[in-house]
């Protein structure tokens, strides 16, 4: 048992958060969002660094790794809240990688993974980077599906870091494995687990620092309770999401469960945690100038991919009712 | 990352399931406490006979020595096997590890042996009528007198005070010094006329724990424990043992309460109520949670030596879910969840206790925002 990131994902996750720091400050996030455009030249960057094929296999111009350093990669983007298309592109071709045929992985993983095509990621009403996308991976009640060049309209959502579209709910697809919505959503789990943490992060900030009363904020219980209880959804967040990586890549038989799970927490904590620290921000948190806004933004609409707390409720109760009715083997 | 257990823990495990199938608790005693204590005294004395009362003590004090994951391995079976817990659970958790650390060879000679076996069982004297969450403002005196001490005061919440040879005694023998200073840590025998126990009814009409009144009883100088003044800081080692394995133990025991009550509600036909699904799936997620953190915390302990920002969130999650869980009980099954003496009402109001007992939930919240978010003291 060993329930925490290796010494070599420790430090992709390190790296991430370095590099991010460096190129994708606040300052930069607001500066694309304001212009409606990604940040090219950090999309570029990311691309040359690999990050793109970070689940891809060699063969075809990935790096080789799994769910899990993929989950890491995308905790650090979403804890900055970067304006990229590394979420569609990574995720896209992760899912064609566990879960596309022979045929699809050569015919997409080597652009994907190399940033010459572009992929868009979501359900038919709402697709992350739809709009002009090479490829789609759809997920639906009953599946996933790859759609090849879609004709998707765009679509602006209150997430300005983001682009989004809409495709017809009948566009034809093939087939991806049946898993292939469980990985997606695994991975945008592992999105909103750096979404909480920044909330949480930049809320300590200010609370420590405001003042009133002589005192900082942070110091009444209202404020702290309201702090801790921001931790206890994001690391519930993290346990899943972590849970989830770890099955899609070492036990797939467990992921469906695990990725429920995860999805659930994280559509909790997606809305909770930033929702929370527009709150304790008081005032300043409601304008536009206080960057915490963008997360929760991010946190709404990845909620809404997510599939809303709810029916992973039910999902999982039904699961737990079906286990007690076979008898442990 | 390996969510697995290894193979020495599965060896462990699987030794540890095929010794809990061969040894059967028998049937439990219900109604009559003294016979339900009697129960879970014997059964330790039957773990203690094949080396299984502690494992996470050392092998020279009669434990296996065992890992922090073998550890929670065993009160996670201990658990699933509907075996009770052990009687001495105070001694074997808190008493014992505190002696260990601060211990003369003399007093650990003499007292961890019957720890194990259940023969001499303890019971932990902190808690005041006014020193509650505010521990260390605790006002039982001790005084010196020739070569030991004499005590006067009052303690509450003493669980199993009415078994107890023995008491985990927290008291102030400095009232000059600041009030962290002043307290010494005594090892006090509860075979006197000076003490007296006094049980108190909770809830749910059981006396699971005590009032105890203390007036000028006497503590040798050789039952002070880790040096006179020292107390706070002992008295934190036997606190922060609180919470270690029996996490894992009561995470499994709400996973079985919950499985039950996802069975009855299978049998009523419940779950295909999509809101009584939400609700049921939500106690799920709440007890995967649990378990997966609490396994968080575990890997954080083994590799760095300190939990995580994890670690102390635990507590707070059981106690919220495991009566939220209850209640949930009370909302689905009606009026039979609710009969007096029937097991889901007894559990509705026992766990009204869990987010008090060990720490209040609203303790734990200025903990967590303290320690691990670095706020500055709550005000």
């Amino acid at each position: 048992m060993d329930f925490d990131l290796t010494e070599d994902q420790r430090e992709i996750k390190d790296v991430a958060r370095e590099l991010l720091t460096a190129r994708s400050p606040w300052a930069k996030v607001r500066q694309a969002a304001e212009a409606g455009e990604y940040d090219a030249a950090l999309w570029r960057e990311l691309v040359e660094l690999g990050w793109a094929g970070i689940a891809v296999a060699e063969r075809y111009g990935g790096q080789g790794l799994g769910a899990v350093e993929l989950g890491v990669l995308l905790e650090e983007l979403g804890y900055a809240c970067a304006a990229t298309p590394f979420f569609s592109t990574a995720v896209a071709a992760a899912a064609i990688q566990a879960g596309g045929s022979d045929e699809q992985r050569a015919r997409w993983l080597p652009g994907l993974a190399g940033g010459e095509l572009s992929a868009g990621v979501g359900t038919a009403e709402l697709v992350i980077d739809g709009h002009g996308a090479d490829v789609l991976v759809l997920l639906d009640d009953e599946g996933a599906r790859l759609v090849a060049s879609p004709d998707a309209e765009s679509l602006v959502a209150i997430d300005p870091t983001r682009r989004f579209a809409t495709v017809s709910a009948d566009a034809d697809g093939e087939a991806l494995a049946a898993d292939v919505g469980d990985r997606v959503r695994a991975a945008l789990a592992a999105e909103v687990v750096g979404v909480c943490q920044r909330a949480l992060e930049m809320t300590l900030e200010y609370v420590k620092d405001r003042k009133q009363f002589g005192v900082p904020v942070g110091s009444f219980q209202a404020v702290s309770h309201r702090c801790a209880q921001m931790l206890l959804y994001t690391e519930s967040a993290r346990s899943t999401a972590y849970y989830a990586a770890w099955a899609a890549d070492a036990e797939p038989q467990r992921l469906g469960e695990a990725a429920a799970l995860a999805a659930a927490a994280a559509a909790t904590g997606a809305r909770e945690v930033p929702a929370s620290a527009i709150q304790a921000h008081g005032g300043i948190g409601f304008t536009w100038e206080a960057d915490v806004h963008w997360l929760y933004k991010r946190g709404e609409v990845d909620r809404v991919l997510l599939g809303g707390p709810e029916r992973h409720h039910a999902a999982l109760a039904r699961a737990a009712g079906q286990r007690l009715a076979v008898p442990a083997g | 990352m390996d969510l697995t257990f290894s193979e020495p823990e599965l060896a462990f495990r699987d030794e540890l399931r095929a010794w809990f199938a061969e040894h059967e608790p028998g049937q439990e005693p219900h109604g009559d406490e003294d016979a339900h204590y009697a129960w879970r005294r014997d059964y330790q004395r039957e773990l203690a006979t094949d080396g299984w009362a502690a494992v996470h003590w050392p092998v020279e004090y009669g434990g296996r020595g065992a890992t922090l994951t073998q550890s929670a391995i065993f009160f996670e079976e201990l658990g699933r096997s509907g075996a009770p817990m052990m009687a001495n659970v105070l001694g074997v958790l808190l008493a014992g590890p505190t002696i260990m650390a601060y211990g003369t060879p003399e007093q650990k000679d003499r007292y961890l042996a019957p720890i194990l076996t259940g023969e001499e069982i303890w019971c932990q004297g902190f808690s005041e009528p006014d020193a509650g969450s505010d521990l260390a403002s605790l006002k039982t005196r001790a005084v010196k007198d020739g070569d030991g001490w004499v005590v006067t005061g009052q303690k509450v919440w003493t669980s199993g005070a009415q078994y107890s040879k023995w008491c985990m005694l927290v008291a102030r023998t400095d009232p000059e010094a600041p009030k962290h200073k002043g307290l010494t840590y005594f090892l006090m025998d509860m075979d006197q006329e000076a003490v007296q126990v006094r049980p108190l009814r909770q809830i749910t009409g059981e006396s699971e724990f005590n009032e105890l009144f203390i007036d000028g009883a006497r503590i040798p100088d050789e039952n002070v424990l880790g040096g006179v003044g020292n107390g706070w800081r002992v008295a934190l080692t036997t606190l922060m043992n609180e919470r270690a394995g029996l996490a894992f133990f009561l995470q499994v025991r709400m996973r079985q309460l919950l499985d039950r009550l996802i069975g009855e509600a299978m049998a009523r036909g419940l779950l295909d109520d999509p809101v009584i699904a939400e609700r049921l799936g939500q106690m799920h997620l709440k007890a995967e949670v649990l378990r997966l953190t609490a396994y968080r915390g575990l890997t954080a302990i083994e590799k760095y030596g300190e939990p995580g920002p994890e670690g102390s969130l635990t507590k707070w999650m059981w106690s919220e879910t495991n009566q939220q869980l209850t209640q949930l009980a009370a909302d689905l099954l009606g009026p039979v969840a609710l009969q007096a003496g029937a097991r889901w009402s007894y559990e509705l109001l026992r766990a009204r206790g869990n987010s008090i007992e060990g720490g209040t939930t609203e303790v734990l919240k200025n903990i967590v925002a303290e320690r691990v978010l670095g706020l500055p003291k709550a005000r």
